[in-house]
């Protein structure tokens, strides 16, 4: 008989390894949903995982996929650990790409050192001023930032397709929905020279780092921690709520701002409909993966990452649908918020039950 | 009952316990907190269920399911924290403890019946949300009686009473013994168990250690079988001079209570001076956590001159620039509001001390410091820990009280607050914080303790002032005031209490 009964505290061990189990029973679910399917399992957890890793841009494109998910998960973990669910990453996002885009728009003639700073900071901005919409509407009306950041996601999505459709749609695009090419100097900066890694990609480690330290050893940090686990303690000690759901909602908005930016001037060069592939959905699985920890985000972010390029070599060399991606994502945080349980919980087996009961 | 045990995962709450409650008889089950007892009478009613052992009822071994069937064996249970709906009536609240709507038909005139007879008065159509904590508890002993009990447990039924109520209880619970319905009586107040209670077993650390009759035995050998050390009374202090500055004025403080149901402030003056001891007595939930919250700055009063820490109006300023003007506080809960017990000690130390202890440089946490800051709270408290980096919820009530009176009292405070200092706290330690206290207070500082015991305001305070219905009563110096004439203020039935004064036409 299964028996199951509470710790009483946190288990270090399971903290660590309750992700690798999650993601051991990740590829053993989804390898029997491609069995179902008709495809061999094995190669498709293969094709899925490893092979992407394998081709001759592998890293490079593994890289790209990444800096955009490590950034907004790092903000997210940070928002998450203060008890603020920021749920609209992906609105951020977007409404950063149209902050950034529409500067790169509409100085085609301007040189970069005036340009690409300007796209930078519009772009943060923008999400800064998203997120912090969110932020308002909790403290002025008690408004639940999971619903209000969602909502508001979803109505930046239509904001970005109506001016990529309409007045931004670009004049020599033959009519398909998309901006004009930003000009080079609107571009970001290459790391190295004929290759997709662009300035993104070093930042976002870096911002990693920064908010780790932040979180961890400053007072700031240490107010986030507390509001997160003992709100009472919190106002007990002084620190105000209402500003640290500010903050929060500022960095977890303005990172994802970025990280819209650089999509926009790193990767894409103009402004699409279909921007981000549910990136700001995913960095939410980055974040949890990542156990909630700045640092944690790096090494999340590339295995999110992978799914990304799985999914894609997926698609073409076995013909699996797109919607792979998301299956195999979702069955990821499905079993990541399962395995959690055994952070408090102790699982084992127990002979039938003789004699115990009085 | 025989060979009662129960593990709890890091925690043996009861060892091989055996108790055995006779009919006709009062029997009390004493002990620290901590000590096991509400462990086993939750075994007896059937909230838990016991790793092992027997019990026997009426001459037959039973397992007893769920408190349904405790019910229905004749076992009913008062417990310390009531299940009573505010918004509902005396009588609809009663209904909704019944298993079947047969048994709901002439509730009220049975309640009525059972509450005259016993001399419980009780108005069956009030709503629960008007009554005193006295009248709910009688609410909860009426629900027992219906069901006719033959062994009635009341867990630590007195903590909330005044003590004419406490008197008018065991007249009730006399007569139900003598009417054959045993009684368990668990407490850990012993004068009440020694005057109630015919047989007495005594647990600590999960075990039974004596069983005898508390008539018998003086309140001090009780209490040294209870913890199984010698008791000291804490050093008597040198009376006060009168000349000592007032380091803490409350002028009028009048708040409204954030919560729905609290207790509203209202016209609360005093003053504090330097070297005094303030003891606030009063009975649960008549103000005390309101006015402990406007005093640490987490309610802010409308007026700045409502609260004045050592002359600096600070009615207006959060609890940050409290600490600042040498306020510092100790809430009554510990869990998740005086300290985060997910959190190290030394983070915990860091909560409250990071401004007065210069923990902070240039916005990053000092980590050295803070962590001997914590250390020297460990050493000079005796807090038994493994060291700053345990977790708070590693510790022990008594030894996280400790900690965290340790961590105020070392900021060295101008002005210190603490609500109820010694609640759920073991004997020693309890001796512990109130030489802490004593001894900040020697050294010149204005401390206010607001607590529930009496006894400790009693052996504490220079003066005492009782809080009722979110007002304060005049001050009276400790040895002027009897346990009577508190009492008398804590029922509300006593002189007009401050800003309150009839008007003279």
């Amino acid at each position: 008989m299964l028996k199951i009964e509470p710790r009483g505290y946190e288990s270090t061990f399971w903290r660590y390894a309750s992700p690798v189990l999650a993601l051991l029973l990740t590829g053993l679910t989804s390898g029997l949903i491609f069995a179902g399917m008709g495809r061999p399992p094995g190669l498709t957890v293969y094709t899925f995982l490893i092979a992407p890793l394998l081709q001759q841009d592998g890293l490079e494109a593994l890289a790209v996929k990444a800096a955009p998910l490590i950034m907004m998960g790092v903000g997210l973990s940070l928002a998450y650990r203060a008890n603020v669910w920021n749920i609209g990453t992906d609105g951020q996002f977007t409404v950063g790409a149209i902050c950034g885009g529409g500067i790169a728009i509409a100085f085609p003639e301007a040189p970069f050192w005036a340009v690409f700073p300007a796209v930078v900071i519009a772009g943060t901005l923008g999400g800064m001023a998203n997120g912090g919409l969110v932020a308002w509407l909790r403290i002025r009306f008690n408004a639940n930032e999971i619903l209000t950041s969602l909502m508001l996601a979803y109505i930046t999505q239509y904001l970005l397709v109506y001016l990529v459709v309409g007045p931004w749609r670009d004049p020599q695009g033959f009519g398909f929905p998309q901006t004009a090419l930003f000009s080079d100097d609107a571009l970001a900066p290459r790391l190295i020279e004929d290759t997709n890694v662009h300035l993104g990609i070093l930042l976002a480690p870096l911002f990693s780092v920064g908010l780790w330290f932040m979180l961890e050893k400053s007072l700031l940090g240490f107010q986030f921690r507390v509001l997160g686990q003992a709100t009472r303690a919190a106002k007990f000690a002084g620190f105000s709520e209402n500003r640290l759901v500010w903050i929060a909602m500022l960095i977890s908005g303005g990172l994802a701002g970025l990280a819209g930016v650089f999509e926009a001037t790193g990767t894409l060069g103009q402004l699409t409909t279909t921007l981000s592939p549910g990136y700001g959905f995913t960095a939410i699985i980055v974040a949890f993966l990542g156990r909630l920890n700045p640092l944690g985000a790096i090494p999340a972010g590339l295995l999110l990452a992978l799914t990304y390029l799985g999914g894609d070599a997926a698609q073409i060399n076995l013909g699996l649908p797109n919607a792979v991606t998301g299956i195999f994502q979702g069955i990821l945080l499905f079993y990541l918020l399962g395995c959690d349980f055994l952070l408090l919980n102790r699982v084992g087996w127990r002979r039938t039950k003789a004699g115990a009961a009085s | 009952m025989t060979g009662m045990t129960k593990q709890y995962p890091g925690c043996l709450a009861n060892d091989q316990v055996a108790l055995t409650v006779g009919r006709n008889q009062i029997h009390a089950l004493l002990g620290e907190n901590g000590a096991g007892k509400s462990t086993l009478v939750k075994a007896i009613y059937g909230v838990v269920k016991p790793d092992a052992g027997t019990i026997v009822w009426d001459g037959q071994p039973v397992t007893i399911q769920n408190p349904g069937h405790a019910q229905r064996l004749g076992i009913g249970m008062v417990f310390q924290h009531f299940s009573l709906f505010e918004a509902l009536t005396v009588t609809e609240n009663i209904a909704l403890g019944l298993a079947n709507a047969s048994e709901r038909a002439g509730l009220r005139e049975r309640i009525v019946r059972i509450s005259t007879e016993y001399g419980l008065p009780l108005d069956p159509d009030r709503v629960v949300h008007d009554l005193s904590v006295g009248e709910r508890q009688r609410i909860e002993i009426v629900r027992c009686l219906l069901q006719n009990p033959k062994l009635l447990i009341m867990d630590e039924p007195t903590s909330v009473l005044t003590p004419s109520e406490v008197q008018k209880l065991f007249v009730t619970l006399r007569r139900l013994a003598a009417e054959g319905c045993s009684i368990l009586y668990i407490s850990h107040k012993l004068e009440e168990v020694r005057s109630l209670c015919s047989v007495a077993t005594i647990m600590r650390l999960g075990r039974n250690v004596a069983e005898c009759a508390p008539a018998e035995k003086t309140v001090k050998e009780l209490a040294e079988i209870m913890i199984a050390m010698d008791l000291n009374a804490p050093t008597p202090r040198p009376a006060q001079t009168e000349a000592a500055p007032p380091r803490l004025i409350l002028d009028k403080l009048t708040i409204r209570s954030p919560n729905h149901f609290g207790t509203d402030l209202r016209d609360i003056s005093l003053t504090v001076r330097g070297g005094e001891i303030l003891g606030i007595a009063g009975i649960a939930g008549n103000g005390q956590t309101e006015l402990m919250d406007a005093l640490s700055g987490e309610i802010l009063a409308g007026k700045p001159e409502s609260v004045r820490i050592d002359g600096l109006p600070a009615g207006h300023l959060g609890p940050h620039e409290r600490r600042r003007a040498r306020g510092c506080f100790v809430p009554e809960e510990r869990n998740g509001h005086g300290a985060v017990t997910t959190m190290t000690l030394a983070e915990n130390a860091f909560l409250s001390a990071f401004l007065r202890g210069a923990l902070v440089r240039f916005g990053i946490i000092d980590a050295r410091r803070t962590h001997a800051f914590a250390d020297d709270i460990i050493k000079a408290f005796d807090v038994r820990t493994t060291g700053p980096k345990a977790q708070a919820r590693s510790l022990s009530g008594g030894n996280l009280q400790k900690f965290l009176v340790g961590r105020e009292v070392l900021q060295n405070p101008s002005v210190l607050v603490i609500n109820q200092p010694t609640w759920g706290v073991d004997a020693g330690a309890a001796l512990a914080i109130h030489e802490a206290i004593m001894a900040l207070a020697q050294a010149g500082a204005a401390v206010v303790i607001i607590s529930q015991d009496l006894d400790e305001i009693f052996v504490l305070a220079d003066r005492i002032a009782v809080i009722a219905g979110g007002r304060l009563s005049e001050p009276v110096p400790t040895r002027e005031a009897t346990i009577e004439s508190i009492g008398r203020l804590m029922g509300g039935t006593g002189q007009q209490p401050l800003g309150e004064q009839p008007v003279h036409a």
